[in-house]
C-alpha cells in the first residue's frame, strides 16, 4: 500500500464520516459546515483526479457561494433547531436505510464487473501536462479544440447564462415581501 | 501525475455518498436538510463524472461537471427562495406541515 492510497482511504473516511454528521445533526447550522467538510474534501478528489480548474470552482461556488446561502437562510429563518419527531410514517426512517442500501449496492454491482473485466491501462497512465487546467476546459468548451465528434460546448454555455438568469430574477420575484406588492397595486 | 488507484475506488465512494444523500432526503422532515442532501447527491456525481474523465483522459467530463455546478447554484437560489416564501406562509420550514394537497 503506497501512500496514494492511504491518502486516499483518509479523505475517503473524512468524506463520508462528514456526510453521515450530516446527516445525523440535529442542529441546521451543524449540518451545513459538516457539508463544507465535505465539500472541501470532495475538492481534494478532483486534485487527486488532475482536474485543479474543477477543484477551485468546487471550493468558490459550492463551499464558498451555496453553502454561505445556506447558512444565511438557516439564520434568517431562525430555524437551527430542528425537530424529526413528529413523523407521519413511523418506519419510513428504517425503510429509508433500507432502499439507500439497495441504491449503493445496486450502483457498485452494476459497475464494478464492467470495470474489472476490462483492461485499465489508462487509469493508470500520465495525462498531458495541461490536463484540467482552465486554459484547456476553456478552449475545449469554446469548440477551439476539436472534440470527439466535432462537438463544442458553445451553445450549452449560452443557455447555462440564459438558466442563471431565470434563476436570479425568480429568486428575486418570489422573496419581495408583502409590503412592495401591495406598494405595486396587488 | 501517474495514480495508482483505480476508478472503482472512486465509483464506490460515489455509491455511498449518494446512498447517504438519499436516505437524507426521506428521512429527514427540515426542507433545508433536504435541499443539502440533494447538494451531496450532486456532489457524488459530480466525482464519478471526474474520475472518469481521468480514467479516459476526456475532459468533457470535466466540462460536463462544470455545466452541474452551474445548475445546482441555480437550483440553491431558486430552492432557498422558495423555503424563505413557504416560511412566511406556514411559520414552519417542516415538510410534513404542507399537506394542503392531502386527499
Amino acid at each position: 500500500m503506497n501512500l496514494e492510497w492511504v491518502f486516499f482511504l483518509a479523505l475517503a473516511a473524512i468524506a463520508i464520516l462528514a456526510a453521515l454528521g450530516m446527516l445525523l445533526s440535529r442542529n441546521a447550522v451543524h449540518a451545513a459546515l459538516f457539508l463544507v467538510v465535505n465539500f472541501a474534501v470532495v475538492a481534494l478528489f478532483y486534485l487527486l483526479l488532475n482536474a485543479p480548474f474543477i477543484a477551485m470552482v468546487q471550493v468558490t461556488v459550492y463551499a464558498g457561494a451555496i453553502m454561505v446561502l445556506f447558512l444565511f437562510v438557516i439564520m434568517l429563518l431562525g430555524a437551527e433547531r430542528l425537530n424529526d419527531e413528529s413523523r407521519s410514517l413511523p418506519a419510513q426512517g428504517y425503510l429509508a436505510w433500507i432502499a439507500a442500501g439497495v441504491v449503493a449496492l445496486t450502483i457498485v454491482m452494476v459497475v464494478y464487473p464492467t470495470i474489472v473485466g476490462a483492461p485499465m491501462p489508462i487509469s493508470v497512465g500520465a495525462p498531458p501536462a495541461d490536463f484540467g487546467s482552465p486554459a484547456a476546459i476553456g478552449l475545449l468548451m469554446y469548440g477551439q479544440v476539436p472534440a470527439e465528434g466535432g462537438i463544442s460546448y458553445v451553445l450549452p454555455f449560452e443557455v447555462t447564462s440564459l438558466l442563471l438568469l431565470v434563476g436570479m430574477i425568480g429568486a428575486v420575484v418570489l422573496t419581495r415581501d408583502a409590503i412592495t406588492r401591495r406598494r405595486d397595486g396587488r | 501525475m501517474l495514480t495508482s488507484i483505480p476508478v472503482y475506488a472512486y465509483v464506490g465512494l460515489s455509491a455511498v455518498l449518494f446512498a447517504l444523500g438519499l436516505i437524507g432526503v426521506l428521512t429527514r422532515r427540515n426542507a433545508i436538510t433536504i435541499f443539502m442532501s440533494i447538494e451531496l447527491m450532486l456532489n457524488a456525481a459530480n466525482l464519478v463524472f471526474v474520475a472518469y474523465a481521468r480514467h479516459n483522459l476526456n475532459m468533457s467530463g470535466q466540462v460536463f461537471v462544470f455545466f452541474v455546478m452551474v445548475v445546482a447554484a441555480a437550483e440553491v437560489a431558486i430552492g432557498l427562495a422558495l423555503i424563505v416564501t413557504i416560511f412566511r406562509s406556514k411559520r414552519s420550514i417542516d415538510v410534513d406541515a404542507l399537506r394542503q394537497l392531502n386527499g
